[in-house]
């Protein structure tokens, strides 16, 4: 387990070190295009042109540029905005996660029981009008565009039924903090959430629904029910129990390349002020380096968040370990 | 959905059977994906779809009478038979400023209303519709042609290019998509004069240019099955007779390897379609997608959005086509998948 731990480390921090690279030549090396201006915004003034070379050490050779942008990211975390009267990002971003986090979490939680339950339900009840009933709304889930289903939801919820007792206790648009009060936060962030886990619902349902159903044909669930036990404890013991090694790592796998986009639509859609939305903000002005800021924390962020799956992935089933 | 449910399951085209000797495995596929009723209605509503979204230009010209990329706040049109406003004073949810007229349901005036720069906005959604599938298809197509490509060159001669190639697919497969997707297209749109290489051009308006992005950042979820199908292949025992017998390095590929790759292309292809329009919808919908003066199906959402509680058909509207689009395509992906049963997965991203 250690030699895996120090293993995955090593690759984490590889992976970290290719995307902050990549993202350091896709904003400052793309061919035919001055990242001076690009960083300046749209018509800036000589002087300003020169501060940015000068802060940016644009005119040093590349690796110190490099160097000195993960300096001004990571380290002194001085990186200002630049439509934005020089306001410093990554204090903003600090600010902005708890958001972000609030939502992706409750989101997770919510899509795991969910898929769980439909596509556990499915495979007990092939056969019969349940299971292609709940594949087909498993289907329609992962065919949804997630920043659409949260118009939908606000259109309902905030103005439509709003004033009905089926959505009177929804808050209006926005995150209030978990400090600040409890139940305003959970009230707030209940649609967001069920936004946010409809696409993976389906996704998971899907996949975990095909994945019992080729473990109910195995020779050991037969030989369980060969020894007398009821359904229940074959299905919840036996089947649920080996396909979660399967749910396990797709999540893995998928947890953070999946949420990254859907999470800032939510965020954008909801009013939510995370880091998404933080982003989304400076899609309009160009605002680059909140921009790279963002990306590069929250590609960090994911990555991370991928590599504690796998960790406990490893823990859970010995035979990846040695891989 | 009962022959979906059965249809997973089909074991693989026995060979020898009675009932299916002398047939080739493409026809068997063909057939089995002919009987999938979900799939064929995937396919017909899927083809319904392009062909009213490519009939956008008609329709504007033809039938409602407008320009969808103007603005027109000083317009009128008919409604049951009276003249009306495009933008009607203190309609607001304040009963203030200006609010564009609701949908008509006349297919001659404003059947959706308009948007609030007086603009008919089924005219929009047409011509959306017409640009999110160009861009949705056109970048799939990209993407699997030219991973496809690379991963025969990678698989089939091994060495320092299979090397080269697969870390550098590694690399784009390190990012999370959607990300990657905002720091290109950040940076290309900011570009006064547009990008290029030589004599080539790509405007920031045009449509190429999403196009690319989407299609450079789904490479490696093609090309790892598809190198991976490549070298499994090559080591069967087809390959082995035929280098004994000879064969060029041409002919292997093309004869041999090729043919036994190409499915899994073939299956990956619609999902993939579903992926790239969502990935579209979802750049257009921050702004950094399609530009104007185009529309897709992803900006008129956008467009609705300051419209959803007094015009909710803006935003509605373009939704609705998206989810029947991308369903579409993933019951005619299932299809396929379950007609030549390859074992492919694709990473659905919204």
């Amino acid at each position: 387990m250690a030699a895996f731990l120090i293993r995955r480390l090593l690759q984490l921090i590889l992976v970290m070190f290719v995307i902050s690279a990549v993202v350091f030549l896709i904003f400052f090396h793309t061919p035919g295009i001055d990242p001076t201006r690009q960083i300046a915004g749209r018509n800036p003034s000589a002087a300003a042109v020169k501060e940015i070379r000068h802060q940016f050490g644009l005119d040093r050779p590349l690796p110190v540029q490099y160097v000195l942008m993960m300096k001004k990211i990571f380290i002194t975390r001085d990186l200002v905005s630049y439509s934005n009267q020089g306001q410093k990002i990554v204090p903003e971003i600090a600010q902005a996660a708890p958001a972000t986090l609030s939502l992706v979490i409750g989101g997770a939680v919510i899509w795991v029981v969910m898929s769980i339950a439909m596509g556990m339900l499915a495979a007990v009840y092939k056969g019969t009008l349940i299971d292609p009933l709940l594949m087909i709304l498993a289907l329609i889930g992962i065919s949804m565009p997630v920043f659409w289903v949260g118009e939908v939801a606000n259109l309902v919820t905030q103005s439509r039924w709003h004033d009905t007792f089926l959505f009177h206790w929804v808050p209006p648009l926005g995150y209030t903090p978990f400090t600040q009060s409890p139940l305003t936060w959970f009230e707030g962030l209940v649609i967001p959430w069920i936004t946010l886990s409809i696409l993976y619902t389906g996704f998971y349902a899907r996949v975990l629904r095909a994945n019992l159903i080729e473990i109910q044909s195995e020779d050991y669930i037969r030989t369980a029910r060969a020894k007398g036990l009821s359904e229940r404890r074959v299905l919840l013991r036996h089947t649920l129990r080996t396909s979660m090694i399967t749910f396990i790592s797709l999540f893995g796998l998928d947890f953070g390349a999946l949420v990254a986009g859907s999470a800032l639509v939510t965020e954008v859609v909801f009013g939510i002020h995370g880091v998404g939305y933080l982003a989304w903000q400076s899609f309009g002005n160009l605002d680059l380096p909140t921009i790279m800021a963002t990306v590069v924390y929250g590609s960090f962020f994911i990555v991370a968040a991928n590599a504690i799956v796998d960790v406990a992935y490893a823990w859970l089933d010995p035979r990846i370990r040695p891989a | 959905m009962a022959e979906v449910a059965a249809l997973e399951h089909v074991e693989p085209a026995s060979p020898g059977g009675p009932e299916v000797a002398g047939r080739s495995p493409w026809a068997l596929a063909g057939r089995r994906l002919l009987r999938n009723r979900f799939a064929i209605g995937g396919l017909i509503l899927l083809l319904v779809i392009i062909a009213i979204s490519f009939a956008a230009p008609l329709y504007a010209d033809h039938v409602a009478h407008t320009n969808p990329f103007e603005n027109n706040l000083n317009g009128h049109t008919i409604v049951n038979g009276k003249r009306v406003a495009l933008m009607q004073q203190g309609g607001g949810i304040l009963h203030l400023g200006e609010t564009p007229l609701g949908p008509t349901w006349d297919v001659h005036h404003y059947f959706l209303g308009a948007d609030q720069n007086g603009r008919d906005v089924a005219s929009r959604v047409l011509y959306g519709g017409r640009s999110s599938l160009e861009v949705g298809i056109g970048s799939a197509l990209i993407c699997c042609i030219i991973a496809t490509v690379l991963a025969l060159l990678a698989g089939f001669n091994g060495g320092l290019i299979d090397v080269v190639l697969s870390r550098l697919m590694d690399v784009i497969w390190a990012f999370p998509v959607i990300l990657l997707a905002i720091c290109v297209a950040t940076v290309l749109l900011n570009a006064p004069d547009g990008v290029g290489v030589g004599p080539v051009r790509i405007t920031a308006t045009s449509l190429w240019l999403p196009t690319l992005i989407i299609a450079f950042i789904y490479l490696p979820y093609v090309y790892r099955p598809v190198r991976g199908q490549v070298l499994s292949v090559s080591e069967k025992e087809f390959v082995e007779a035929a280098i004994a017998q000879g064969a060029s390095g041409s002919r292997l590929l093309f004869s041999e390897v090729l043919p036994n790759v190409i499915t899994v292309v073939i299956v990956l292809f619609p999902l993939m379609i579903a992926t790239t329009i969502l990935t579209e919808a979802t750049l257009s919908f921050l702004s950094i997608g399609v530009q104007p003066p185009n529309a897709s199906w992803g900006t008129v959402i956008s467009d609705g959005q300051q419209l959803l509680y007094t015009r909710p058909w803006v935003a509605i509207a373009p939704g609705i086509l998206i989810v029947l689009t991308v369903l579409a395509l993933n019951l005619l992906g299932d299809g396929v998948r379950d007609a030549l049963d390859p074992r492919a997965r694709l990473r659905i991203e919204g």
